[in-house]
């Protein structure tokens, strides 16, 4: 086990994610975040607040679960019984330019059912992509429009995330 | 062997799961439950711990009722069935709606216009259903324990939507659910189920699932409509309506099945509804925030009166508006045990 990000990387990574966001997002669009549970939420709600904060005005954050959109639900290689949980969205997601978050861009499987999700809920302007940690091994015409870091790890290899709130620490390793 | 095999193949894929096998991480930290019933045929066999996975489980189905598109896909390519023997309205429709919600095809079945009209068995019509490749079967009849000897000889998933007098669980797990909504739990709470007992299969379910979770029920009505079994099953029993209101944080209203009833339980309908109706005078003696459930469909005047029943107390629209998160929770969760049954 290695450790790739400790927490205050996490945190500049965020930041600058934040930064970024807010410097390529025109100032007419109507931002609003949205994480991937469970530890997209998490990320999704401190790059709501480093976003307000860059611009001077809040940015709505909402939380996705994608349980019911998985493609593996019904196949012999699932990976389990997988537990619904609630999707929590407090604002109409019609027009809004929306920044989905999810903590590892692997395979591109669990994007493509958020994305799905998202649909059902609305027509967004646009809806854009960022990650904590992107890897290789994608099986999705899916790519991150904004990536915190690009970790170099092999097909066997495992990148967890571990948050202070569902994990008791901030840091990145691979297994 | 086989199986374990199985599990080895199964523990590599979550390591070069990505995504996934950070979610299985999550699992095995935490209590993680795992449903494993195809079939889901009556409360009494469930644990506690079983009957919360349900209820919370449900709330992740609540949003997608109120949202522009009312679907989600987790039942797609799957057939169900709502073979029902006996006439229903809302529990069929529920049913119906909650499995196209998920995506499902549902086939309609009812007696009348079946080939059971012209003599065919249960079990006949149920292998032919299932000749047709269907998977859920959402059964109601009149015999207790049809749903039963149905889950044993077919290989879909059964779902009771109702058997004899015997259970209901859907039903019960809906009003479950909507006391927990008003009350946050059940822990501690009285509750009395008013009306014919004998003859309730939800009296009997909520029973189950009410003491469980660790609520004190009640049965309150006339000894004429009370079971035979009273001394084996696990509730206080009253036969006055008035010794209990002031007392209890829930009451359930059954309503009087006049198709059931033989004979002459009750003097008049006037003396019942006297006796044991919901008036707006027996409810200023209840607690001012007791929560007045009705399984449907009421008979108005007789156990309620109107004032209660559209009353601020009053959660019989928002049972009906659960009902339909349950059972998708059901559909959804029978089906992913079947699932992993076939692996």
């Amino acid at each position: 086990m290695k450790v790739i990000l400790n927490a205050e990387q996490i945190e500049s990574k965020l930041r600058d994610l934040a930064e970024v966001i807010a410097s390529v997002t025109p100032p007419e669009d109507d931002l609003a975040i949205i994480g991937v549970r469970s530890r997209g939420e998490i990320l999704a709600q401190r790059l709501a607040a480093a976003l307000s904060e860059q611009l001077g005005k809040p940015v709505p954050c909402g939380t996705l679960d994608i349980t019911l959109y998985r493609d593996d639900l019904n196949s012999p290689h699932g990976t389990g019984q997988p537990l619904v949980r609630t999707t929590e969205i407090g604002f109409d997601i019609d027009d809004k330019t929306i920044i989905l978050v999810d903590d590892v861009l692997h395979t591109g499987r669990s994007t493509r059912a958020a994305l799905d999700a998202l649909i059902d809920l609305g027509r967004p302007k646009a809806i854009r992509l960022a990650v904590l940690v992107e890897r290789a091994g994608r099986e999705f015409p899916i790519q991150a429009d904004y990536a915190g870091y690009k970790a170099d790890v092999g097909p066997g290899q495992k990148v967890q995330v571990n948050l202070i709130e569902s994990d008791g620490k901030n840091e990145v390793v691979v297994e | 062997m086989n199986r374990i095999l199985n599990i080895v193949e199964r523990h590599t894929h979550h390591k070069s799961g990505g995504r996934h096998g950070t979610g299985m991480a999550i699992m095995r930290k935490g209590k993680q439950f795992r449903w494993q019933r195809k079939d889901l045929i009556g409360l009494r066999d469930l644990t506690a711990e079983e009957i919360i996975h349900i209820l919370d489980t449900a709330r992740g189905f609540e949003q997608i009722s109120t949202r522009s598109v009312k679907k989600a896909p987790p039942l797609r390519g799957k057939v169900v069935v709502n073979l029902f023997f006996e006439d229903s309205t809302r529990t069929r429709n529920s049913f119906a709606l909650a499995a196209s919600r998920l995506s499902a095809d549902v086939i309609e079945f009812t007696k009348k216009s079946s080939a059971v009209s012209k003599g065919e068995t249960l079990l006949d019509t149920a292998r032919n259903l299932e000749a047709m490749g269907i998977d859920i079967v959402v059964i109601r009849h009149s015999a207790a324990g049809a749903p039963m000897f149905l889950a044993r000889s077919i290989k879909a998933c059964v779902v009771n939507a109702g058997d004899g007098s015997c259970e209901h669980p859907t039903q019960a797990l809906l009003d479950v659910y909507t006391i927990r909504q008003m009350k946050g739990s059940l822990e501690g709470l009285k509750i009395a189920i008013v009306g014919d007992i004998a003859h309730s299969r939800v009296a009997r379910s909520d029973m189950w699932a009410m003491t469980k979770l660790g609520a004190e029920v009640t049965f309150v009505g006339p000894p004429t409509l009370m079971p035979g079994n009273l001394d084996q099953l696990p509730v206080n029993v009253s036969y006055s309506l008035d010794e209990v209101i002031d007392k209890v944080d829930v009451v359930n209203m059954l309503r009087i099945q006049f198709e059931r009833l033989g004979g002459n339980p009750f003097p008049s309908i006037r003396e019942y509804s006297r006796y044991f109706g919901l008036t707006v005078e027996r409810m200023r003696r209840a607690k001012s925030d007791i929560v007045v459930m009705h399984p449907g469909p009421i008979n108005r005047g007789l156990e309620m009166e109107s004032e209660v029943a559209d009353g601020s107390n009053s959660v019989i629209l928002q049972q009906v508006t659960n009902g339909l998160a349950v059972r998708m929770a059901v559909l959804f969760l029978v089906n992913q045990a079947a699932a992993e049954v076939s692996t």
